[in-house]
């Protein structure tokens, strides 16, 4: 299959946030960049797709700034045939999808993945839009995929108590969840052969932005911990029952 | 203003979000006057149930005459909201953010072409010119950023446990809703569905019990399930432990797995790494319990206990059992 996987890169999980003194935006000194870990495991996924078939290839798409293209090296070290970076600064889920939506019309390919969400703004977004632009199918949060009968792919997703099984025609977008594969670490040879892999760059199709960012704040700090001894149960409920009014 | 929700339900019963989002659009919009809010039924209910949609400030509800959107497909109901939309004349749409929502209302975004604020958590302040200023949190709840929202088309969905339905109203009528949508509409057939019997789902639960390594192995999770019956709570676990295969993925709460914001949370023998803090730390009262003292859960939690889980566990639930009948 041709298979796209759209990639963003996020702070590391272990990053402590800070905002700028304007307040517009992450502070981002010292801060490590990682392949958005959801988008990790849908690049996993396309690779044993295509190894279980035999065929294929894989893309890989980001939109945004050049600062990006380690994270796009990594991702052609784990596996992906080509990488492409559509050039520009987005401000919201609905931009980044018109950008793909925009790319995926001017090629062929038979199925979209894209991590449930990202976790830098955990919009979950994209996969969405981006099918809705298509008039593709969409199976949000999939914990399993696999091959199905004629062209189809059978897909467990997580719902709102409980998962369904379902089934679902190609072209699709499908977005991920933990569960379905684990992530890869990249070999000396595929770092190698990264190199030399296509890397391309493309203009903006200049779609705007819906959301704007007025500021960012830290959440309120919370009250000094209040410490019950072992013995002390009937005190911590009462303080619950009481004061905290939770129980 | 023109409002229409959208309300879930599941095997006949209105889910609790469906309350909390007939009461977010009242509470949000009632302040800007001639309000008028109608509910789509995400499929047919018991009459009575959804004519009490009005005590939380629906003024009408549309129940669908069909039974074709009784089961979730994400394509059929997309479809079924933007005749709703198209019918009712409305300028804003107001849904919850659960797995529904997300998959609903970005499709909706693009097709009815309206502006998504998505995930805010609490209600939108309304400005003068019209437009909303909402929070959401970024960062998996380590930072919190305001958006402003304009345009003539809205999408507003909220957290679940943003707020608490408040009763302001009496019941409503109750209309008979044609849907024009076919089942040949559907873009996905569902091959099984397989429901948590007798749980209480994670993301909507107003207490949650975590438990992490500290209870040294599944064998031991009685006690956090003891607790969690006491106190109507759903159970929850930290990272390695679905990592070890403990307790199922879909019970991981933090920056990888779910974010929760109950009322109460306790968590019993979990560190307190920041990956972990960063899924919990909107919930309103935290109970750590841990045996070291220096655990980081400590310096965000409100109520602190330093000692063994298999000490504390039973003591505590002890003591909410006489709670509860006292």
């Amino acid at each position: 299959m041709n298979i796209l996987v759209c990639l963003s890169q996020v702070p590391d999980t272990t990053t402590k946030i800070s905002f700028s003194s304007d307040n517009k935006e992450l502070n981002k000194a010292g801060v490590q960049y990682i392949i958005n870990p959801y988008d990790e495991l849908a690049l996993t996924k396309a690779l044993e797709l295509n190894e279980a078939s035999g065929g294929g290839s894989i893309t890989v798409v980001h939109v945004g700034g050049a600062d990006a293209e380690p994270v796009l090296r990594k991702a052609l070290a784990i596996g992906a045939d080509q990488a492409v970076r559509i050039d520009t600064a987005p401000m919201d889920a609905r931009q980044v999808a018109g950008e793909i939506a925009h790319f995926v019309s001017s090629a062929s390919f038979d199925l979209v993945l894209a991590g449930r969400e990202s976790i830098d703004y955990n919009g979950g977004l994209v996969g969405g839009m981006l099918a809705e632009y298509l008039d593709w199918p969409l199976v949000n949060v999939a914990t399993s995929i696999e091959g199905g009968a004629g062209g189809s792919m059978i897909v467990c997703r997580d719902m709102d108590g409980g998962r369904e099984k379902l089934e679902v025609n190609l072209p699709a977008v499908i977005t991920c969840q933990k569960e379905l594969t684990e992530p890869r670490i990249p070999n000396m040879r595929g770092i190698m052969a990264a190199r030399t892999k296509p890397l391309q760059v493309l203009a903006p199709q200049g779609k705007g932005a819906d959301m704007h960012v007025l500021d960012h704040a830290l959440p309120p700090s919370r009250q000094a911990c209040q410490f019950f001894g072992v013995h002390q149960m009937n005190e911590l409920v009462e303080a619950l029952h009481q004061q905290a009014k939770v129980l | 203003m023109k409002i229409l929700v959208y309300a879930e339900q599941q095997d006949g019963q209105l889910k609790k979000s469906a309350l909390e989002a007939v009461s977010f659009a009242r509470q949000s919009f009632e302040s800007l006057g001639d309000l008028n809010i109608t509910v789509l039924l995400g499929g047919q209910v018991d009459t009575q149930a959804a004519a009490d949609l009005g005590l939380y400030g629906a003024n009408s509800v549309w129940m669908p005459s069909e039974n074709i959107l009784n089961t979730f497909e994400v394509h059929l109901h997309s479809l079924a909201i933007q005749q709703a939309l198209a019918e009712s004349g409305a300028e804003v749409l107001v849904m919850a953010h659960t797995y529904c929502g997300k998959s609903l209302a970005p499709r909706l975004s693009v097709a009815w072409d309206a502006v998504l604020a998505a995930g805010v958590n609490g209600i939108p302040e309304c400005a003068a010119d019209g437009s909303w200023k909402v929070q959401r949190t970024v960062y998996s709840n380590k930072g919190i950023a305001s958006y402003a929202v304009s345009g003539t088309r809205r999408i507003l969905s909220f957290l679940p446990n943003a707020l608490k339905p408040v009763e302001c109203g009496s019941p409503c009528s109750v209309t008979p809703w044609n849907v024009s949508v076919n089942t040949g509409a559907a873009r996905t057939r569902s091959l099984e569905l397989q429901k948590v019997q007798g749980k209480i789902p994670l993301t909507e639960a107003e207490r949650v019990i975590s438990g992490g390594r500290g209870l040294k192995g599944p064998e031991h999770w009685h006690l956090i399930e003891d607790l969690a019956e006491v106190c109507d709570a759903a159970t929850a676990c930290s990272k390695p432990v679905s990592d070890m295969h403990w307790r199922s993925h879909d019970e991981h709460v933090g920056q990888t797995g779910i974010t929760i914001k109950p009322d109460l949370y306790i968590a019993v023998g979990i560190s307190g790494a920041i990956q972990h803090l960063a899924g919990v730390s909107s919930s309103k009262t935290i109970v750590a319990i841990n045996t070291d003292q220096e655990a980081p859960f400590f310096k965000v939690a409100d109520y602190g206990v330093v000692g063994d889980a298999f000490e504390v566990l039973p003591q505590l639930t002890q003591a909410i059992r006489r709670l509860r009948k006292g």
